[in-house]
Parts: C-alpha cells; sequence; structure tokens
C-alpha cells in the first residue's frame, strides 16, 4: 500500500544509520538538496498515489436532521430566556456574588452556548469512571440534577469498554513492570521537586529520560516537560519572532494555536492536509516577504501533526518534507497522537512513512498518550547548520536555556518520568521481552488472531477491524486507514446520548 | 437542499438566529432614521448628493481609472530566482541568549526535601519551594503509590474524554472544601493554571490592571488573552488607582463601549519575584470602589499565610468570596503537581469550556491527585504547622537582617526572601556573578541556595538579580541560623 511497506520489514535503526552515512546531518538548506531526484519524485507520485483518506459527506437526511435540531434548540433557547425575563420560569443557574453594576462577565453569545447547548448536554461528556483508563473501565453513573448544573453521583458502577481513552499501546495498566518502577520511584525521589529544571528541579532520572527519548525518535538530543500542552505552548515562543512566519494546519491542536499567539510571529493557514494549498502559502510567502515591513521573513516554521485527533487524519509528511526542503522552511511535527502508535517500530509517522528523522527539524510528542503517563518531549537535530556561514549551536541547547516551562515551571514527577522511562524501554525492546513487539504487532490488522489472544490490550488498538467494522455498521468515520483515531461523525447532538 | 442552505444562519452555533434578529432591528430603525433626514434637507442637497453618487460609480467602473493599487505580477522565473536567493535566519540564534549555567544545572540524588544531596553532599534546603516539608512524607507517599495500584500513572485523557477519575472529583470537592469556594477545578500543571485562566474570562477589548512584579505565567496569561493591559508599579495602590481613574475617564466619555469592556484586576498573594504580600483590603475597595474583578495568584502563599493556611485572604480577614477567582500551584506548598482555580460556581464552571489547559490536556495523573488530597488531610489536621513556619520566616528575616553589601526584601511573614546587592554594579550580568559567587561558596558549606532565574529576555519587567531564600518547616532553628550564618560568611567573603 504505501512505499514504505517493503522497507518497514528492515528495523528502524539500521534504516537510520544507513540513511545518516549517506548524507551529512544538514537542515536541509544546501542547494543540491532543493532539487529532488528522479528516484525521490517517483516515489512521491507513487505515495500520492496511494494515500488514501476518508471524508464522506453526510447523508442529505442526517445533514438535515442535524441542522434542524440546532435550528429548534435554539429557537426553545430563546423562549426559556424570554419566560426568565418575563419571570415566568426561574433560572436555575449559580449566580455572581455581590458584583452588581460590573460589566457582564460573559458575552451573550458565549454565555447563551454554555447555558442552553454546554449544559445540558454536559453530561454525555465528562463522565467519571472510578478505574485506570484501560481496556475496560468503570463508569460512574451520574443524575443530572436541575437541568444539567449540576451531576449527583448515584454509587452505580458500570463495566464499560474503553473507546474513549487514547491508550494506543496498553499501558495504562495498575500492574506490571511499569507501576513496580514506578512505586520505586516515588520511595526514592519522592513526588515531585518543588523546583524548575533551572534551579534545583533536575534529577538524573530527567537526563536519563532526555537521552531515552532521543534514541527512540532517531534525534540527537531532547528535553522532556511535565505537560504536553506546555511543552507547545511554552517552546514555540523560544524558537520563533516577530519577525518570523509560522505556517499552520488549519486543524492544529490548541496547543500550538496558544504557542504560536505567544510566539508574536505572523501565522498563516493552510487547509488541512492539503499540500496544494500548503506549497501556495509557502510560495508566496517566500515571493512576497512580509508584508507590513517589506522584508524577507526571517524564517517559516511549518507546524504541523502527525496524526490528527479531531479527524484521525495522517500528516503527508514526505509531501510536506520534500515541500519544506523546496522552500527551505523548518517543520515542527507534533507526534502527540503518533509517537508510539503508527509505525513498524511505533516511532510515529516518520517510522511509518520511512522517513529520516533529520529531516524534521523539530520533533514533539506527548508522554500522554501511548505511554500511559503525563508530559512532552522535544527532540532537535543538534547541529544547526546555514549553508552560509558555517557555524554550529544545539537547538536543544537552546530550548534548555530559554523555554519558558523550564525556567519559571515544575520539573517532571520521578513516577511519571520512570513509567515513560519503562514503557519506552519496552516499545524498544530493551527490558529483554517481546511485549514491546506483541503491542505493537497488534496494531497490524494483519495479526488479528494474535490480537484476540492479549487480552490486556485497549480496544482502539484493533484500530482497523474496528473502521471497517463500524463502516459496515452505517456510520460515517473520518480519517486515514493508518490511524489509530477513529471518529465517528455523529450528526444530531442530541444523539450523543 | 434548499432547506439545508438556509437553515445553518439560524441555527448553528456561529451565528444564533437571534442575534440576527436584532442587527435586523438596528438596521431597520437606522434605515428610518436616514429616511427622516432627506424630507428635512433641501432639495437641491439630494440632488448633488445623487449626482456625486453616479460620479463615483462612474469614476470606479470606468477603465481608464484602476481603483486599486496596480499588482506587480511576477513571472515563474523571477519567483523561482526569489526563492533560490532567500536564506532564512538558522531555526536558533548564533549566540546563546540565555546563561550558559543553566543547562548544566546541578542534578539532585535522592528526595528534594529537607535537604539536597548534591554532588554527595547533604545540603540544607533553601532554595525549593516546598514549604510544608511535604517532599517524602510518608504519609503522602504512601496513599499515591496505593492510588497508583488503583490507576496506574496516567489518565490517558483529558477531562472530556473518560479522563475524569473519582480522585479528581474528589480533589476538587476538597479544595473547595478547604478554600471555603463554591468549586474548584483542576489542572495537569501549575504554569498552565493561570495562564489558561486569565484567556479564559478576559478577551481583546477588556482591560486587565496589572502588578509589574506578577511571575511569568501570568505575564503569559495576559499576551494570550490580548487583552489591553495597564501596568502599575509594584504593590503601589496610588498608581493603580491612577490607572483606574484614567480608565473611568475614558470609559464616561465612550459609555457604550464601556458597557462591553470587561475590567480585571491581577495581583499575587506573596510574589515569588519579590517576596512581599498583596495588600488585599486596599485591592478590595479599589474592586467595588472601580467595579474590576480581581483575580489572585496564591501560588506561594497557599498552605502558607492565614492562621489555618488558607491564604491571603484569611491573612486579611477578607471574605474569599469577594475575591472572583483565586490560582494556585500544587507545585509549592503541596509538593505535588498541577493546579487548581477557585472561587463562585458562575466564574470558575466557564473554565470547564473555555479553559485551554484543562480542555485540551490530559488530566492529572490520579496518583499526583491523590497525593495533593493527603496533603490536605495533613493541613486540616495539623494547623500549627502555619504558625511554625511563620515563626520561622520571621527567624531567617532577623537572621539575615545586616548583611555585608546585600539587603533581604521580602515580608516578614513570607517563606520567600531575595537578597539583592545594597549598591548597583554596571551590568546585570556584573551583579549576578556577585551573587553566583556567594550562592557556590555557601554550597560547599553545606547550603543549598540558588539566584532567581528568569528569562531576561522574555520578561516584561525584569526583577534586579537577587538569591531567592526559601524556608522550609522541616529547618529546625539550628538549621536556620547556621544557613544565615553561612550566607552572612560568604558575604563578608565576597564583599569583604
Ligand atoms: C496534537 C496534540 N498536542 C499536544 C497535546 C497535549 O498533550 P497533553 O495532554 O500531554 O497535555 C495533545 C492532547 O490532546 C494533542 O492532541
Amino acid at each position: 500500500m504505501t512505499p514504505s511497506k517493503d522497507k518497514s520489514k528492515m528495523p528502524v535503526r539500521s534504516r537510520l544509520t544507513s540513511r545518516r552515512s549517506q548524507k551529512s546531518r544538514k537542515n536541509g538548506f544546501s542547494s543540491e538538496k532543493n532539487q529532488l531526484s528522479a528516484l525521490q519524485e517517483e516515489k512521491l507520485k507513487e505515495f500520492r498515489e496511494s494515500f488514501v483518506e476518508e471524508f464522506q459527506d453526510a447523508p442529505l437526511y442526517a445533514a438535515v436532521m442535524s441542522y434542524l435540531f440546532y435550528f429548534y434548540m435554539a429557537f426553545f433557547a430563546c423562549i426559556k430566556d424570554l419566560m426568565i425575563r418575563l419571570g415566568v420560569r426561574k433560572s436555575k443557574r449559580p449566580k455572581e456574588y455581590k458584583n452588581e453594576g460590573f460589566v457582564p462577565l460573559y458575552p451573550e453569545f458565549e454565555d447563551f452556548y454554555f447555558r442552553h447547548i454546554y449544559i445540558p448536554y454536559s453530561w454525555a461528556f465528562n463522565k467519571p469512571i472510578s478505574s485506570t483508563a484501560g481496556p475496560i473501565i468503570q463508569l460512574m453513573e451520574r443524575e443530572v440534577v436541575d437541568g444539567g448544573w449540576q451531576h449527583r453521583l448515584t454509587g452505580v458502577k458500570t463495566r464499560m469498554i474503553n473507546t474513549g481513552s487514547y491508550n494506543y499501546l496498553g499501558f495504562a495498566e495498575n500492574v506490571g513492570p511499569c507501576v513496580e518502577a514506578a512505586e520505586e520511584a516515588v520511595k526514592k525521589h519522592g513526588l515531585a521537586c518543588c523546583s524548575s529544571r533551572h534551579e534545583f528541579g533536575s534529577l538524573a532520572l530527567h537526563n536519563e529520560l532526555e537521552t531515552l527519548v532521543a534514541r527512540f525518535v532517531g534525534k540527537p538530543a531532547a528535553m522532556v516537560f511535565g505537560m504536553g500542552f506546555s511543552t507547545n505552548s511554552t517552546n514555540i515562543p523560544t524558537l520563533v519572532g516577530k519577525k518570523d512566519l509560522i505556517i499552520s494546519d488549519a486543524l492544529n491542536h490548541s496547543s500550538l494555536v496558544t504557542g504560536a499567539r505567544l510566539s508574536g510571529a505572523t501565522i498563516r493557514v493552510f487547509k488541512h492536509n492539503d499540500m496544494k494549498s500548503l506549497e501556495s502559502v509557502l510560495r508566496e510567502s517566500v515571493v512576497k516577504g512580509n508584508p507590513r515591513r517589506h522584508r524577507p521573513w526571517g524564517k517559516i516554521l511549518i507546524i504541523v501533526e502527525g496524526v490528527y485527533s479531531m479527524e484521525g487524519s495522517v500528516l503527508r509528511l514526505p509531501e510536506v518534507v520534500a515541500l519544506k526542503k523546496k522552500y527551505k522552511a523548518l517543520l515542527y511535527l507534533d507526534e502527540a497522537h503518533s509517537i508510539g502508535a503508527v509505525g513498524p517500530n511505533g516511532r510515529g509517522v516518520t517510522d511509518y512513512f520511512g522517513v529520516d528523522p533529520a529531516d524534521v527539524d523539530i520533533m514533539m510528542g506527548t508522554f500522554t498518550k501511548s505511554f500511559g503517563a503525563a508530559g512532552g518531549y522535544i527532540a532537535a537535530t543538534q547541529v544547526n547548520i546555514n549553508t552560509l556561514i558555517e557555524y554550529s549551536w544545539e537547538i536543544i541547547d537552546h530550548i534548555r536555556g530559554s523555554s519558558h516551562s523550564a525556567a519559571y515551571a515544575s520539573s517532571m514527577s520521578p513516577p511519571v518520568a520512570v513509567q515513560v522511562i519503562s514503557s519506552m524501554k519496552i516499545i524498544m525492546g530493551e527490558d529483554g521481552t517481546d511485549e514491546g513487539k506483541r503491542r505493537l504487532k497488534a496494531l497490524d490488522e494483519n495479526n488479528r488472531e494474535d490480537i484476540l489472544k492479549t487480552r490486556f490490550l485497549s480496544a482502539i488498538i484493533y484500530f482497523r477491524y474496528f473502521r471497517r467494522r463500524v463502516k459496515e455498521m452505517g456510520y460515517v468515520v473520518f480519517g486515514h486507514n493508518a490511524s489509530p483515531i477513529i471518529p465517528l461523525v455523529i450528526f444530531a447532538p442530541g444523539n450523543t446520548a | 437542499m434548499a432547506g439545508v442552505e438556509h437553515c445553518p444562519t439560524e441555527g448553528s452555533p456561529g451565528s444564533p438566529y437571534y442575534f440576527q434578529l436584532s442587527y435586523f432591528t438596528i438596521y431597520l430603525t437606522k434605515g428610518i432614521e436616514i429616511l427622516e433626514y432627506y424630507t428635512k434637507v433641501p432639495f437641491y442637497h439630494v440632488l448633488f448628493e445623487a449626482v456625486l453618487v453616479i460620479w463615483i460609480y462612474r469614476l470606479i467602473t470606468s477603465k481608464t481609472f484602476r481603483f486599486r493599487e496596480q499588482k506587480i505580477e511576477l513571472t515563474e522565473k523571477e519567483e523561482e530566482e526569489l526563492i533560490e536567493e532567500w536564506q532564512p535566519e538558522p531555526l536558533v540564534p548564533a549566540t546563546p541568549t540565555y546563561d550558559l549555567d543553566v543547562i548544566t544545572p546541578k542534578v539532585v540524588e535522592g528526595k528534594p526535601g529537607h535537604t539536597l544531596k548534591i554532588d554527595d553532599m547533604e545540603c540544607l534546603n533553601f532554595a525549593t519551594f516546598n514549604f510544608l516539608g511535604f517532599v517524602g512524607n510518608d504519609k503522602i507517599e504512601d496513599t499515591a503509590i496505593k492510588s497508583l495500584h488503583r490507576y496506574g500513572v496516567g489518565s490517558c485523557g483529558p477531562r472530556g474524554f473518560y479522563g475524569t477519575i473519582d480522585v479528581h472529583l474528589e480533589l476538587e470537592e476538597r479544595l473547595a472544601k478547604y478554600t471555603r469556594t463554591e468549586e474548584a477545578i483542576l489542572y495537569s500543571y501549575g504554569f498552565s493554571t493561570i495562564a489558561s485562566a486569565i484567556p479564559a474570562y478576559s478577551k481583546r477589548g477588556d482591560v486587565v490592571f496589572c502588578d509589574k512584579g506578577v511571575s511569568f505565567a501570568i505575564q503569559k496569561g495576559l499576551v494570550a488573552s490580548r487583552s489591553r493591559v495597564m501596568w502599575f508599579e509594584h504593590n503601589d495602590m496610588e498608581d493603580l488607582e491612577r490607572l483606574l481613574l484614567e480608565q473611568k475617564e475614558k470609559d464616561e466619555k465612550n459609555p457604550k463601549k464601556a458597557s462591553v469592556t470587561r475590567r480585571f484586576l491581577i495581583v499575587e498573594g506573596i510574589y515569588v519575584n519579590y517576596g512581599d504580600i498583596a495588600p488585599l483590603p486596599k485591592l478590595m475597595e479599589l474592586k467595588y470602589k472601580y467595579k474590576v474583578r480581581i483575580f489572585i495568584d496564591e501560588s506561594a502563599s497557599f498552605g502558607v499565610l492565614g492562621h489555618t493556611g488558607r491564604g491571603l485572604t484569611e491573612h486579611f480577614n477578607v471574605p474569599i468570596k469577594e475575591v472572583d477567582l483565586v490560582s494556585v500551584s500544587m507545585e509549592n506548598s503541596l509538593a505535588t503537581i498541577g493546579g487548581f482555580c477557585c472561587g463562585t460556581t458562575f466564574v470558575v464552571d466557564h473554565q470547564r469550556i473555555s479553559g485551554a489547559g484543562y480542555c485540551f490536556s490530559a488530566s492529572l495523573p490520579p496518583m499526583l491527585a491523590s497525593a495533593a488530597i493527603e496533603a490536605l488531610n495533613i493541613m486540616e489536621q495539623k494547623p500549627d504547622m502555619f504558625d511554625d513556619l511563620r515563626e520561622k520566616a520571621k527567624l531567617l528575616h532577623a537572621e539575615l537582617d545586616g548583611l555585608q553589601g546585600l539587603v533581604c526584601e521580602g515580608s516578614e511573614e513570607s517563606p520567600i526572601k531575595h537578597l539583592r546587592l545594597l549598591e548597583q554594579l554596571e551590568t546585570i550580568d556584573d551583579e549576578e556573578d556577585k551573587l553566583k559567587e556567594i550562592v557556590a561558596i555557601a554550597l560547599r558549606n553545606g547550603v543549598a541556595l540558588t539566584i532567581a532565574r528568569y528569562l531576561k529576555d522574555d520578561e516584561k519587567f525584569l526583577p534586579p538579580p537577587s538569591i531567592r531564600v526559601t524556608v522550609n518547616v522541616q529547618l529546625t532553628k539550628e538549621e536556620i541560623k547556621r544557613g544565615a550564618q553561612v550566607i552572612r560568611q560568604a558575604a563578608e567573603q565576597v564583599f569583604g
């Protein structure tokens, strides 16, 4: 199916090294690399043809119904508001304390949405559980009180199959080697450092984890942070500034958007996973430069995700890399949902497509999903070489020195760091068992017989099977076949329950 | 299809039906006003306007007149040349913009609690924010391990998607009860607590009055909110009132705009960067006088100030209900990870749909939430530790008085103190070098200190360099005296 298929039989390690020996690790600016070789062109073409992703249109009936639904909801909400205003009905909303005469805290529309759409349906979300977020969860039943303003736990707990958590490799478990290691870490290092990495928050554990992550993603160096969201929102501002341009996918995660906004750089958006749109934005930006300052852009950073969590689509990485090289832009790849979950070795989209990690300038990912922990990392090319002036400085050192999280936020909790270390070692097969292989194998549809025997894996793991079955049942699904995320599109919000 | 096309304008959340209705009525009334106007003016006036309109229309449509700026069309070849020519800057600056020693920090062995083990030497801990000594507390660790065996480490999802575990609900309830507020909301990282809370309320067009001494997380929250920020001098109430008056005058000139401009006042309980306490009674007075909502970041004052450790409001005996939002990082006193905001349900609940760090990030690992619950238990059971902590803070303050070349800044009761240079040197780097010398000497004598680390280029108002000394309750009086003695000697050595 994909161009990487034949190569995927090769272990990633040897593939990396063989590639590395071919070319020096540069940042992708040298002119001879700007032009793709005929072979590469061909491969890219082949890739384009083989890349299928579905975004089925809604059936007309469903579309009409969902619009009607919203219409009714707004209609009745207006009537309710009117009745409250006339004093016929009493509002159940909690009140603000003693702030008479203040400007209302919420804009009218936001408030309308909150009262009439979020609150009545909030019980369908935020459902509490009382177990690990594993394959089977214990759901705690709730009762709606006051039309949704309050929820009361009934005390009834139901066991359910979990297809909602991002527990791709099933590491959200409460027994096993990872848990034992985490317990050891609590006894040895406590639960937190109460200090930042720049002060006294660095443990040997953190350094160990950073080396391991770098090795795992195939980059020379990495830094880890206590929260995935902050990894994006506090590090993008250290990489780009006012003179620079960020080109961002239209459907990027909120943390990337926050980071881009904090950086002060100009932001341009291209259509979700649409390479034509990306190329036209890139071309125009390079040719026209910064329209305000009438100068060329300092640098251009393309920010994309490996697997999109809300659409289930997989990034067209080989094409992005080709464009990035052609226009000398830099690439920031967020692998929150792909690291550990896609690719024959679980090393993310670079592994899946057989792209050299050196072609991606900044690789970011989180430990929240596949590793069953919390936090995030940034891994980067160590030496940053410009074709004109040859100097080198470590990108990761720059991040270490000027990341907001490193200077002001508390360092990663020791048991969480250890959970990542041990789960990552299992995936890499460095724990001396083939546990990791087994879990990764379950990612492949071809091994379905095997999957059914592994009792501990999250249901979402059987994603290809799941995708096919769900489609057979007539749901509208989005996304790419290789993605572990299968968005089922529900048109009428009333059906969510 | 026709039905489909006209429905969304009325029903989709982007443009609610009744909004359009109100716009429609505005336009309608405007239209009638204009018509009325034309019945009153003389006829030649109407004629003149009509001729003018026709003339402008002709101008725009005529071929010879180019209304828009002429577009420069580049040929493909020229574009290729430009692309070829463009040399991007390197991803990171050629010369480091940060202190070189921050990228090789001292590695701590064991538990960073009462003492820090650095380079195989046990040093008294005067550096981390572990005020209540909860790092390494057996009870807390046991609870956390029990929780670990029940829930595992990660929660694998945000709160909305099965990431809400019963301990999160329990912790939120306990925090609300402890702080005596209606509701608390839990975040998974201290830094993003206040940084997400501010943009959840304050939007573009709103005005925020903020102290110049606030921590970096607040500064970033303000940038993300895109509101207009009016900075007042650190803890200077007169300056604040001046700004409030300035805004009031502006509002009186444009009451229509003022009726949708929300105003916020953001302060810290104990300023991490200065070690002093915000004058809450005066702030509350200004709050009601000028109708601004007040948000307090109590990261350094929760579990520190007040008879039972409930923070700034207890310290000044102000009802916490009158404060609109209190934000606390659990990474200091509570010695775990994460943070929370508390206040009335009306205010706090809104963050459940608009707090970016709450909605779009995985929830706190349950074992860390359990640890916070146990820490709260201990705080409830042993309320004398807060007095103990304050007494030790006062002792340290007294001991650090009259150092050679240094001055101890901050409130007596605050467990955070800043030692700053008495006399300014030429550059900030020179000053820092002196302070680093003191830190190094103290470390050799078994006292762990740190200079306050800032990102110098990113701070809005960089505080003057300092050594940040902190106290934790586990330090005995003798140890505090010994620590102060070591600092005194180091200062003499450097400045003597
Ligand atoms: C693309 C992306 N980046 C970052 C994050 C945030 O990660 P965390 O949950 O660890 O804060 C997420 C989480 O949903 C994500 O989808």
